[in-house]
């Protein structure tokens, strides 16, 4: 940005000076827009332990937090469109993920894995189509009183199927 | 073997790239044209090899040969034919495989254009184009290998190589896993090769940028030369974008066509810089100003453009799109940087040579506004920028992740695009070189004053929330300033010439299709903006479970749940499809068929809604849940989205600009174009 005013000014002579305070505004404009707009909006992101090392820190904050679905705790009430289900902690680093041989064997792991720490989400809305055991859920909500993580958006996440599985031999 | 023939070819082609390479630069520094001519060949070379390889990739698609472990990830025996043959681009060997295809496509393309003027050029352009490609078929051979076949060995885990490993046998596999469900759609089909041809096609102009770096010939021409391929690039990229919409809208189920997911991001930032460009390079041609800037502005379009190819298929961001994980991420940042760093040192070499041939005089004149427009563009290119990157920076800085969300771009974006399009309105009315308030004033006051009735109409129609009137607004004026541009030309030219009016304003746009073009598109965005403002700020929604016979209202509309049907389908389907009847003031106007379908073999279920569209709204019905006995209930989710159809006739009327734009020129037309604005503008009279 600041290369285009000086291309713009640099022969100027007598406009120079308002060239260069206007453009600094805008810039200036953009600054705080971004700045202001992440502050509003910054949401920590987290993974279960975080979350529950933080405590009573980051409580009625935005959060996102990550976790592996564990399939038998998921339920859903059609009438109400009450969604609960448990995540089990993951690692939030790719690099750790890919140690522990890639994010399906760190889902499968998480979710048979019983002393890892877990979460109890409660959603409202429609069930998505990708909720299943060993999926990955991200998360955006705040935690409740209740304990509970109160989600207002779910991203999910099923990499069993399309990643890195090897298929099984059929016939000799 | 098919696999054995597609590999070599890559091989080949990668040799004869690395030759090339080398034979224009020794041609180049030796003044040899029987060297260049060499390199010239052997770029023309790389389109049929690639194309050997990815017909290969297709016949193993189609004939199902699942060793191929690329064939197994995205194909399945229930797949129908033309399937088979877009999953070439279904996952990320195969798309880099594609991409490299198109490279080369236009890169032999733009070898055999005349190059008897800018002889110069084209060995520069060569080893660009053969850079570009030489990294991705790297990519291909080392590391992402669609011909990779699987082995069973006697012990363990089957290996997945190209070549045998000692005493292994091919695996044999009936049936692969399939495309993702969510791909299977036509909008999906065709989304990835028009993205993948706009990012290609920016490719052209950056390396005619860099010839002109390289030889010193810092003029103007590179620009000309590349003005078109600069728009197609543009076209394709635009359309790549708007499909992705369409498709999330038609698909994704979630009443929206936006997400302001990182992949999205990655591919609408190419098309931000891009943008700024197509319109600065003007500047340069009319004024032989900015010229430092448009450097900068294409070698950025070209880093973007590498840049989205790879966050589009890596997976490094949480994301919808994210299917795939690659070890192949620190290849591109390494390419990426080291392309910038060269193309930006080759700007500083030429620094002294791009100076500005004229002053910028008025802060109201023409080229003023356009630099106003470049300022925003690329705020809002650093805003995407910014919040794709500030989970990386904010975890290196405190070791705590934190994510920005879409509401962290609306609000950072918004004033920046109510500021472009402002711009819009006011930039065509504005002269070149010196412009005042005054006579700005005496050309956009009609306008104004039209845009403030409907503004009034708007109000009085009972619309209050200041940005939807802010935006409606500005909707108003460019759409009156743009229709004014038309008919002032058109009336001009029916007094002098005597031409019909129809007559007039068709021989008006075809003598000045880039500017008139322009206008299209402008026009083409104020049907956007209206869409966007309708789903963005009107949407409603509702949800709820309902007995058989029973309604579920939202608004002035209402549906009832009339039955249910569960079937298979020949293609591997559990459909569960549904039929509601929807009410608008409690009369009947038609019927939907919400419907949820089940992959058999990806165990995925997809929701496909139910859309009933109208240009005053859409009304857009899901299926969520039901019971097994039909009567005794289903939920279904409605969202009321208005206006929502602007937003795709828009991209119609968008795209249609840019093809008049861009159409071929049979009259040059001569530098006419300053003389013509003194009918226009009162400023010059």
């Amino acid at each position: 940005m600041e290369q285009s005013m000086t291309t713009s000014t640099q022969t100027g002579a007598s406009g120079r000076a308002k060239f260069i305070v206007g453009g600094l505004l805008i810039i200036a404009a953009i600054v705080y827009l971004i700045v202001s707009s992440t502050k509003a909006n910054a949401q920590y992101f987290l993974t279960v332990e975080e979350l529950r090392a933080k405590g009573e820190s980051v409580a009625g904050r935005e959060l996102r937090i990550s976790g592996a679905v564990i399939g038998d705790s998921i339920h859903y009430d059609p009438q109400t469109l009450t969604l609960s289900f448990t995540v089990a902690n993951v690692p939030g680093d790719n690099k750790e993920i890919e140690a522990q041989g890639g994010l399906a064997a760190v889902l499968h792991a998480a979710v048979i894995d019983q002393s890892r720490p877990r979460l109890e989400v409660v959603y409202t809305g429609v069930k998505p189509d990708l909720l299943r055991n060993e999926a990955q859920a991200i998360m955006t909500g705040r935690m409740g009183s209740d304990g509970k993580f109160h989600a207002e958006e779910l991203l999910l996440k099923c990499p069993t199927k399309y990643e890195d599985a090897v298929p099984t031999q059929v016939a000799g | 073997m098919a696999a054995n023939l597609g590999f070599g070819a890559l091989v080949i082609t990668f040799l004869i790239a690395l030759f090339g390479i080398g034979a224009a630069v020794y041609g180049a520094r030796k003044n040899d044209p029987a060297w260049v001519d060499s390199a010239r060949n052997a770029m023309l070379l790389t389109w049929p090899l690639v194309t050997i390889a990815a017909l290969s990739i297709i016949y193993l698609l189609v004939n199902g040969r699942y060793e191929v472990a690329y064939v197994s990830e995205v194909t399945s025996n229930s797949m129908p034919l033309y399937l088979r043959v877009t999953a070439l681009w279904g996952g990320q060997a195969g798309s880099l495989v594609f991409w490299t295809w198109l490279m080369s496509a236009f890169a032999s393309a733009v070898t055999l254009r005349k190059w008897d003027r800018d002889r110069e050029f084209l060995p520069w352009v060569i080893v660009v184009a053969l850079v570009t490609l030489a990294f991705f078929l790297i990519l291909i051979i080392f590391f992402e290998n669609p011909f990779a076949r699987l082995w069973r060995v006697p012990l363990g885990q089957p290996i997945k190589a190209m070549f045998p490993p000692a005493g292994a046998e091919l695996l044999s596999v009936a049936d692969g896993r399939g495309l993702n469900p969510l791909l299977r759609h036509p909008g999906m089909i065709i989304h990835p090769p028009m993205l993948y041809l706009g990012f290609v096609s920016f490719v052209i102009p950056y390396a005619f940028a860099i010839a002109a770096l390289v030889t010193g010939r810092t003029d103007d021409r590179w620009i000309r030369i590349t003005r078109r391929w600069t728009l197609v690039a543009w076209l394709f990229l635009s359309l790549g974008l708007l499909l992705g919409g369409r498709w999330a809208y038609d698909v994704l189920g979630w009443g929206g066509y936006w997400g302001w997911d990182p992949v999205e991001i990655a591919a609408f930032m190419p098309w931000l810089s891009g943008t700024a460009f197509l319109h600065s390079v003007m500047i340069q041609e009319k004024r032989g100003m900015l010229k430092h800037w448009n450097m900068v502005l294409i070698i950025l379009t070209y880093a973007l453009v590498i840049f989205g190819t790879f966050l589009t298929r890596s997976g490094v961001l949480s994301s919808v799109h994210a299917f795939a994980q690659s070890a192949i991420g620190p290849l591109f940042f390494t390419f990426i940087g080291l392309t910038f760093i060269a193309s930006l040192s080759l700007l500083l070499n030429r620094w002294n040579e791009l100076k500005s041939e004229a002053l910028m005089t008025s802060m109201l004149s023409r080229e003023a506004l356009f630099l106003l427009n470049n300022l925003l563009f690329i705020g809002i290119l650093v805003v995407c920028f910014w919040g794709v990157i500030f989970p990386l920076i904010s975890e290196l800085a405190t070791g705590q992740k934190v994510t920005v969300g879409p509401p962290f771009y609306e609000r950072a974006t918004g004033p920046l695009f109510a500021g472009l399009l402002l711009l819009m309105g006011i930039a065509p009315l504005a002269a070149w070189r010196h412009s005042t308030a005054a006579t700005l004033g005496r050309a956009i006051w009609k306008p104004t004053l039209f845009s403030l009735l409907v503004l009034v109409a708007i109000l009085i129609g009972g619309v209050r929330q200041p940005a939807a009137l802010l935006a409606f607004w500005l909707a108003a004026f460019v759409t009156s300033v743009t229709l004014y541009e038309f008919w002032r030309g058109t009336l001009a030219r029916h007094r002098k010439s005597g031409e019909s009016m129809p007559v007039a304003l068709w021989r008006l746009a075809g003598r000045n299709r880039r500017r008139y073009g322009g206008y299209v598109i402008h026009l083409g965005v104020v049907l956007m903006a209206i869409g966007i403002i309708g789903i963005e700020i009107f949407q409603t929604q509702t949800q709820g479970t309902i007995a058989q016979g029973q309604r579920l209202s939202l608004g002035r509309y209402a549906i009832s749940y009339d039955s249910l049907a569960t079937f298979d389908t020949p293609d591997g389907r559990n459909v569960a499809r549904a039929v509601v009847t929807v009410y608008k003031d409690n009369q009947p106007i038609g019927e939907l068929h919400p419907r949820r379908d089940y992959y058999y073999e990806s165990q995925q279920p997809m929701t496909i809604p139910g859309v009933r569209s109208t240009m005053e709204d859409d009304f857009y019905v899901l299926l969520v849940d039901w019971q097994p006995v039909s009567s005794s209930g289903a939920t279904f989710k409605i969202y009321h989205n208005p206006l929502v159809n602007w937003l795709w006739l828009g991209g119609l009327v968008f795209i249609l600009g840019t093809l008049i734009a861009a159409w071929p020129d049979k009259e040059p037309e001569p530098e006419a174009a300053t003389v013509r604005r003194v009918g226009f503008a009162p400023a010059k009279a």
